[in-house]
């Protein structure tokens, strides 16, 4: 055993060195992307997701991004933080990254959060955690996705507004995603006219939602999903065990019903209206180019997981181009992510406000089957979204970050 | 009423699901005291081999019965490759087969992705059945059935025919049983197939409520642990028991105290196993 | 002291004094620093397996609520880092006194489910208790913190600050193992009723030793937060106990090298060699099923004992 780990450190002190000489830079040597994803364990199924979203776009884009080469390092965080920190330090320290994208879990990117700033790593990341672009933002980082309630706003304004949901109930993964989620939605249904009258959390290991559906009120206009992984997919299924099934609308998050898993859901989707900040239907050159790839490479529209390097990727180009080039310059290149306004990425124009989170079109959509295939056919689109929705920045920062107990719910009904 | 009703209709659906997970983890464990921590690896594999077979349109009956035999059949060669030298050595039983179980986890992830996969039930039994005027799903009403079954054969196997009790004396007294002509190692071989079934079969017949995602392992063997622990180890009537007091616990519990939803199973069951460190049925634990 | 044991003990400080020139970056020196604290994480376990004869399922506990406490009194109180660290370990500690009165109403199978259980609540509870602990978000520590004067922040000074530590750990385990109380433990896990009928109180010889691993399981836990800095739930998970568990018994329950080789291992292929091999979960697993089949006993006791054989 010593002489194999005595080989692999060998091997990679050789990696090492290599590394070290070429980063005394040749100007055109390659951009170097370090990306954080999930390939092994429960997680890995928006991690994988995840790359393969990369790996397509960087394959349109001829493995170049503004006339650089592009070098793909791709790291397995085994989706623990302890995994993400030493990935993190591995492609920083050892691989002399320029910029690191992901990781896909909130808890992941918060355990490198700190290590990232004091390195001073430009970050793109999807992970939704709020308070990464509100209370605890950093020039270095920036998210060209969504924060978890930017999409919840939007979709609780079309249920009170659009739809004219009255009474709801929200049910969601009990962890911050869950909770950020629903607390989103429950302030702007509240805010305009709704009145959340239930919450349930089951917790992330339930092992079966029936307890859950059987709790659901049957008195209400419609229930708000905020889950994570398959947990949608396995809550959809067991509401319509209970028949309730056409009785009680679902409207969900982000990743309640991506579309990485439209088709194994089946007719128990059918219905459910969801919120995300990219649509494979969104017409522009990009994302037809993109989907088309996706469809032909790994045979699935590209979702929430999908999407987001595909995003981050565009924003990464047009600041290259805004600094001609020159990825070493990282306060420059930080600075223009913030300033640019990037008109064409796969989820449409993006610009960016002062704390690094996307202003974006937020797309809402109902999944309906169409020529033999389920899709998440786009209803509406909010233009423009704020991850402060229409409230003023300074209020929303005073608040505390959204959470089971914020906003209180004053309308529960026992 | 009607939520006491409905939950104590999901207590008892669940209660079957966990039989159906945890028998076959109680037939190994009480028979040839062998921790096999695969356990939730083989009813997952089972659940992914179940939604391939149901996806190219078979009969789900037949698709259970198949995955079963193809997982217990696995059982029967790790058995024999791996576990027949470790006999006796609870630490190395373990280590090899949590070392399959990763490795079984990293397959499924690799073979079928990691997107969940559906299993849908017989076409027949999808509908809800309404009972004083609510809909409850039939098939978990069907999967309960399955594993009182499934519990009837497993004591009829046992206790009624003639391997039942080639098994039984082989587990109680290799030597005797070898100096009577029985082929001991045969026995271990029929017992692990038959736990290993279990699992696979289980995994099918639980699909359609759980479905194959990974992370299914690793959600199950702790419950199956917890099953056969508080029903007392080694007994098939503890773990039939144990199963429908876990249900009713996960059940009652998430819906009465939400906000232990996180502890509803673990809380209990450090109270049992303090009062009584043999859980409910056992005689003693090693 | 016969010079032999001198020799190993020399040989051991050196090993440990050659790691940072050896390797070629801070980085690797980081993975050499993570190895080192599961390998004291492991070496508390192994009192557990090894020595008492009683597999827990639940240690991390162990690791998580220390570094939760040193979390939270260092971000939340604001408190020093000395009267943290200590604080953190008698939490830990005290902790390991109250759940091992629970855990030892019952041995074997029983014991490993009690202390699952109880890992399994704590788990729930970090989750759960937002307020406390942050939830999934974690605790963050922005900086290790300079103890007693000793900075901590470069990779060097915090791997020297830990393999002290090992070595310690090593040599009081060491002077444990060959003690009266360490003869007794032994005689509990192979003879507890001849033990009991010799006049021995088993039980509190058990709980003395489940109170020394939890002790130096708060140690490892203390370090891991310097460490990662960063504390979530997933430090008191049942992987993360199952992980310590795995040390141990890949490198050899009951002897002293097992658990820091075991260490050593499985912390390389999930860190260095997950880099090169993208089924590296499955590697881990072959790399059980492997060690097992070809040394039943664990890599220490099956690499001793080869080298007896040869040397006969």
């Amino acid at each position: 055993m010593t002489l194999t780990r005595r080989n692999v450190l060998q091997a990679s002190a050789g990696a090492a060195a290599l590394a070290l000489t070429s980063n005394q830079a040749r100007a055109d040597e390659p951009i170097r992307i370090g990306f954080l994803t999930v390939k092994t364990g429960p997680l890995a199924a928006g991690g994988i997701q995840m790359e393969q979203g990369m790996l397509a776009y960087m394959k349109i884009k001829g493995n170049k991004l503004a006339g650089r080469d592009v070098q793909l390092i791709v790291a397995d965080t085994g989706g623990s933080p302890q995994g993400t920190r030493t990935k993190a330090q591995e492609l920083v320290e050892r691989n002399k990254v320029h910029v690191l994208m992901g990781p896909v879990a909130a808890f992941e990117a918060l355990a490198i959060g700190d290590y990232c700033e004091a390195q001073k790593m430009p970050t793109l990341g999807v992970a939704a955690a709020e308070d990464m672009t509100q209370r605890h933002s950093s020039i270095w980082f920036a998210r060209a996705t969504s924060s978890s309630g930017q999409c919840a706003h939007a979709i609780a304004h079309y249920a009170a507004k659009e739809l004219g949901y009255k009474r709801m109930a929200v049910i969601g993964d009990d962890f911050a995603y869950g909770h950020e989620q629903n607390g989103a939605f429950l302030r702007v249904f509240e805010d305009n006219g709704g009145k959340v009258v239930q919450k349930l959390w089951p917790p992330l290991n339930a092992p079966d939602y029936g307890t859950y559906v059987s709790q659901v009120k049957t008195n209400i206009d419609a229930i708000f999903m905020s889950f994570a992984g398959s947990n949608g997919f396995r809550f959809a299924k067991a509401f319509n065990e209970y028949g309730l099934a056409g009785k009680i609308p679902i409207l969900g998050g982000m990743t309640a019903m991506d579309e990485a898993i439209l088709q194994q859901t089946g007719d128990d989707g059918l219905g459910i209206i969801t919120a995300s900040f990219y649509s494979p239907q969104y017409d522009n050159a990009a994302n037809r180019e993109f989907v088309a790839t996706m469809q032909r490479e790994y045979k699935i529209d590209p979702g929430y997981y999908a999407s987001g390097p595909a995003v981050e990727a565009a924003i990464l180009e047009a600041a290259l181009l805004s600094v001609g080039g020159r990825i070493e310059d990282r306060e420059a290149l930080m600075k223009a992510v913030r300033a640019n306004v990037v008109e064409n990425t796969v989820r449409g124009p993006v610009r960016f406000d002062s704390h690094g989170e996307a202003i974006g079109n937020v797309y809402i959509r109902k999944m309906v089957k169409q020529g033999g295939r389920y899709i998440n056919n786009v209803i509406k689109t909010y233009p423009d979204v704020s991850q402060f929705w229409t409230y003023p920045e300074a209020e929303f920062l005073a608040n505390p970050v959204y959470s089971r107990e914020y906003p209180p719910a004053k309308n529960l009904e026992s | 009423m009607q939520f006491w009703i409905v939950q104590s209709l999901n207590s008892l659906a669940m209660g079957g699901l966990l039989f159906l997970l945890s028998a076959g983890f109680s037939l190994i464990f009480g028979l040839l005291r062998i921790p096999n921590l695969a356990h939730g690896g083989l009813f997952m594999l089972g659940a992914y081999l179940g939604a391939t077979l149901l996806g190219g349109q078979m009969n789900f009956w037949l698709a259970a019965l198949l995955s079963g035999v193809a997982v217990g059949l696995l059982g029967v060669v790790l058995e024999a490759v791996l576990l027949r030298r470790l006999a006796g050595n609870e630490q190395g039983q373990v280590l090899v087969t949590l070392g399959v179980s990763f490795i079984i986890a990293d397959l499924c992830l690799m073979a079928f992705g990691g997107d969940p996969m559906p299993l849908g039930a017989p076409r027949s039994l999808r509908p809800p059945v309404f009972i004083g005027g609510f809909a409850f799903p039939g098939y978990r009403l069907v999967v309960l059935g399955c594993a009182l079954a499934v519990a009837v054969l497993l004591w009829l196997l046992l206790e009624r025919t003639r391997l039942g009790a080639m098994i039984r004396a082989g587990v109680d007294d290799r030597e005797m049983a070898r100096g009577v002509g029985i082929k001991v190692s045969r026995l271990f071989s029929a017992v692990f197939f038959l736990g290993a079934f279990l699992a696979g079969l289980g995994g099918v017949i639980g699909g359609p409520i759980l479905s194959a995602y990974p992370g299914l392992d690793a959600d199950m063997l702790p419950l199956a642990l917890v099953v056969v622990i508080l029903g007392g180890v080694g007994s098939l009537p503890g773990a039939l028991v144990g199963s429908f007091i876990i249900g009713a616990i996960y059940n009652f519990g998430s819906a009465l105290f939400p906000d232990f939803a996180y502890v509803v199973l673990f809380l209990p069951m450090v109270l049992v196993l303090v009062i009584k460190p043999t859980g409910l049925f056992g005689r003693v634990l090693r | 002291m016969n010079m032999r044991v001198i020799g190993g003990w020399l040989l051991v400080v050196l090993a440990l004094a050659a790691v940072p020139v050896a390797l070629p970056s801070a980085f690797y020196l980081g993975i050499a620093t993570h190895a080192l604290i599961f390998a004291i994480f492991a070496l508390s376990l192994n009192i557990l397996i090894g020595h008492a004869g009683m597999s827990s399922l639940g240690h991390a506990v162990y690791l998580g609520v220390p570094a939760y406490a040193v979390a939270w009194l260092t971000v939340q109180a604001g408190w020093q880092p000395v009267p943290t660290v200590i604080v953190a370990l008698l939490m830990g500690t005290a902790l390991s006194a109250l759940f091992g009165i629970l855990a030892l109403r019952a041995s074997g199978l029983g014991f490993l489910m009690i202390t699952l259980a109880l890992g399994q609540v704590m788990w729930g509870a970090a989750y759960r208790w937002v307020g406390l602990t942050g939830g999934d978000n974690g605790i963050r520590l922005p900086a290790r913190p300079a103890l007693l004067g000793f900075d901590l922040s470069s990779a060097l000074s915090f791997y020297v600050l830990v393999s002290i530590v090992l070595l310690i750990a090593l040599c009081s385990l060491w002077q444990f193992d060959r003690s009266a109380f360490g003869a007794c433990l032994r005689g509990t896990r192979d003879q507890p009723r001849r033990m009991s009928m010799l006049g021995h109180n088993v039980w509190l010889i058990r709980w003395a030793a489940f109170i020394t691993a939890g002790f130096w399981g708060s140690v490892a836990g203390v370090l891991y937060c310097f460490d990662y800095q960063f504390v979530s739930p997933q430090a008191l998970s049942l992987p993360q106990s199952a992980e310590a568990l795995l040390m141990v018994v890949l490198g050899g329950a009951g002897t002293l090298a097992g658990p820091v080789v075991g260490a050593i291992i499985i912390t390389v292929i999930k860190t260095v060699v997950s880099s090169y091999v993208d089924r590296w979960y499955s590697l881990l697993g072959l790399t059980f099923i492997v060690v097992v089949s070809v040394m039943p006993r664990g890599l220490v006791p099956g690499i001793a004992s080869w080298l007896r054989g040869k040397r006969a």
